[in-house]
C-alpha cells in the first residue's frame, strides 16, 4: 500500500479551501499551516502561464526528515504516511532543516508538526480533509500500489509532475499538468 | 524561463519568509564542540608522545576547561530544544542514520571523560589541592596509571567530535550550502585551529607558545585550502549549490564572510604569528583571540547561510 495524492493543477482555482479544512480538522494552531496554496507565474510578459498548487508535506519514501531524527519521533508507517510523534519529539529541529519542502514547523506545545494526510480519516476509509471540501474536485488521493485506485489511473492517463525530484526523496504528491 | 512564486496562506514563525529555526545556540555549540575537540587533541597527542612536562599548557592546563566548556555547550543545545522535557528521548535510541543521533551519543561518552581527564591533571595544575577523600584519590592514581590508554581513546573521539560538528550540517540535503561533504574537514580543522589558539593564550614558555603557533600556521593554511574547495565543488553543482555559494561571493555573507572569517579570522592572524616566529615582536595573545573569534564566526555564518540557502521550485 502506497498513499499518494495528485492534484490537477488545471482545475486548482487558489481557492485555499484546502488550507482551511486542515486547520479545522487538524485543529491547526492559529498562524500556523500544514498545507498552502502557491501561485507560480511563469514566462516573461505577455507570455505569461499561472499555475495554483496546493502543498503539504510529500510523504516521500526516502524521507530525510526520517532518517535524520535522532528519536524515531518522526517515522512512517503502513501506507507510507510519514507521521511525527509529538512524546518523542525533542524539538531539535533537524527535521525542518531536512525537508526540501519547508513543510514542518514547530508546534507551539514544542514539538514539530506537520501533514498527516489525515491518517484518522484514512483509516477509516475517508478521504483527507483538503481533498474531500474541494470545490474544483482538484484533489485525489488513493493508493498508487493498486493498478485500479482512481490516482493510479489518472497518473497513466495524464502528465504529471512531482515538486524537487532531483533532490532525491521521491515525493508522493503529484501534479497534474 | 521566469518564474515568480507566490506563496498564500503559509507563514509559520521561522520558517517564512526565511528558514531560521536554528538561532545562536547551535552555531555557539559548534564552536565549543570543535573547541573542546581541539583542546582534547591536543592534549592526547602530547600526552601519548610523553611530553607532559615540555607542554604543560597543552596537556594538562587546557583540558581543564573541557568540562566547563562543554556543559556551556550543552546548555546551548537544551535551550535550542523546543520540546525541552523530552531530551531523554535522545538516549532511548540508537540511530546510525542520523547525525544528530550520533552526537549525542559522543558528548555521552567524551563529556565524563573530560571530568575524568582534566582530574588526572589536577594535582600538577594545583599543587595544594586535595581530594579530600582517600578513595577518589586512590580511583584517580588508578586511572592515571592508564592515560596513554586513555589518551588513544581521547585522541579518536576527539577527532570524531570535532569532524561531526561538520557532518551534522553537510547531511541537510535540503540546504545546498550545507550539503558538501567539505564541512566535516573544515569544522574539524577549524576546532583544532581553536583549541590550538587556546593553548597558545594559556601557555608562559616560549617553545611551547611557539610550537602551537607553527600548529595553527599548518591549519590555518589547510582551512584556506578547504574553503577555497568548498567554494569551486559548490561552483561545480547545480544550479542551487552556484547560487548558494553566490551567498558568499556578492550575496548577503560576501562581507561578513571574507571580512571576519577569511581575513580577520585567518590571514591576518597567520601574519602575525609569522612575525612572531621571526622574532618580532607581537604580543600572541592578539592572533590566538583572533583565530578564536575567526571560528566562532565560521560557525554562525555557515550555519545562517545554510538556512538562507534552497532548492528552487
Amino acid at each position: 500500500m502506497r498513499y499518494a495524492m495528485a492534484i490537477d493543477t488545471k482545475k486548482c482555482v487558489g481557492c485555499s479551501d484546502c488550507v482551511v479544512a486542515c486547520q479545522v480538522e487538524n485543529n491547526v494552531p492559529i498562524g500556523h499551516c500544514r498545507d498552502w496554496v502557491i501561485e507560480a507565474t511563469s514566462g516573461t510578459y505577455p507570455d505569461l502561464s499561472m499555475e495554483f498548487r496546493t502543498e503539504r508535506c510529500n510523504h516521500c519514501t526516502d524521507a530525510p526528515c526520517v532518517r535524520c531524527c535522532p528519536t524515531e519521533a518522526s517515522h512512517i508507517v503502513d501506507g507510507g504516511i510519514v507521521l511525527v510523534d509529538a512524546n518523542e519529539c525533542i524539538g531539535c529541529k533537524a527535521c525542518i532543516e531536512s525537508c526540501p519542502y519547508d513543510a514542518r514547523y514547530i508546534h507551539p506545545e514544542g514539538h514539530v508538526d506537520k501533514c498527516t494526510f489525515c491518517i484518522h480519516r484514512v483509516e477509516k476509509g475517508e478521504n483527507p480533509a483538503c481533498v474531500s471540501v474541494c470545490p474544483t474536485k482538484c484533489m485525489y488521493f488513493g493508493d498508487t500500489d493498486d493498478p485500479n485506485s482512481e490516482i493510479s489511473q489518472l497518473l497513466r492517463k495524464r502528465k504529471w509532475k512531482t515538486l524537487i525530484p532531483e533532490a532525491g526523496t521521491k515525493p508522493n504528491i503529484y501534479y497534474l499538468t | 524561463m521566469i518564474e515568480e512564486i507566490i506563496v498564500s496562506g503559509r507563514m509559520n514563525p521561522e520558517i517564512d519568509p526565511y528558514l531560521h529555526v536554528w538561532g545562536w545556540e547551535i552555531p555557539f555549540y559548534l564552536f565549543i564542540g570543535g573547541l573542546v575537540a581541539g583542546i582534547l587533541f591536543f592534549s592526547a597527542l602530547y600526552t601519548i608522545r610523553g611530553k607532559e612536562n615540555e607542554y604543560p599548557s597543552a596537556v594538562k592546563i587546557a583540558p581543564m576547561f573541557t568540562p566547563i566548556l562543554l556543559g556551556l555547550g550543552l546548555s546551548a543545545l537544551l535551550l535550542d530544544l523546543s520540546h525541552k522535557l523530552y531530551f531523554w528521548q535522545l538516549y532511548t535510541n540508537i540511530r546510525w542514520e542520523s547525525p544528530m543521533s550520533w552526537g549525542a551519543w559522543t558528548l555521552m561518552i567524551i563529556y565524563p571523560l573530560t571530568i575524568v581527564w582534566s582530574a588526572l591533571w589536577v594535582k600538577d595544575v594545583f599543587p595544594k589541592w586535595n581530594w579530600r577523600y582517600q578513595w577518589l584519590e586512590e580511583t584517580i592514581e588508578t586511572i592515571r596509571q592508564y592515560k596513554r590508554q586513555m589518551a588513544w581513546i581521547l585522541m579518536v573521539l576527539s577527532i570524531i567530535l570535532g569532524m561531526y560538528t561538520g557532518i551534522l550540517l553537510s547531511a541537510f540535503n535540503a540546504r545546498p550550502f550545507w550539503n558538501t561533504a567539505i564541512l566535516g574537514p573544515l569544522f574539524l580543522t577549524s576546532g583544532l585551529s581553536a583549541g590550538a589558539a587556546l593553548i597558545m593564550l594559556l601557555s608562559k614558555t616560549t617553545k611551547e607558545k611557539h610550537l602551537f603557533a607553527r600548529i595553527d600556521l599548518m591549519l590555518i593554511g589547510t582551512e584556506l585550502f578547504l574553503i577555497i574547495h568548498l567554494f569551486m565543488g559548490l561552483l561545480a553543482g547545480t544550479q542551487v549549490h552556484i547560487e548558494a555559494a553566490k551567498l558568499f561571493l556578492g550575496g548577503e555573507f560576501t562581507n561578513s564572510f571574507w571580512i571576519f572569517v577569511v581575513f580577520g579570522g585567518l590571514i591576518f592572524p597567520a601574519t602575525l604569528e609569522i612575525l612572531e616566529l621571526r622574532k618580532i615582536k607581537i604580543p600572541h595573545y592578539i592572533s590566538a583571540i583572533l583565530v578564536l573569534f575567526g571560528s566562532l564566526a565560521l560557525r554562525f555564518i555557515v550555519v545562517d547561510a545554510g538556512q538562507a540557502s534552497r532548492w528552487l521550485y
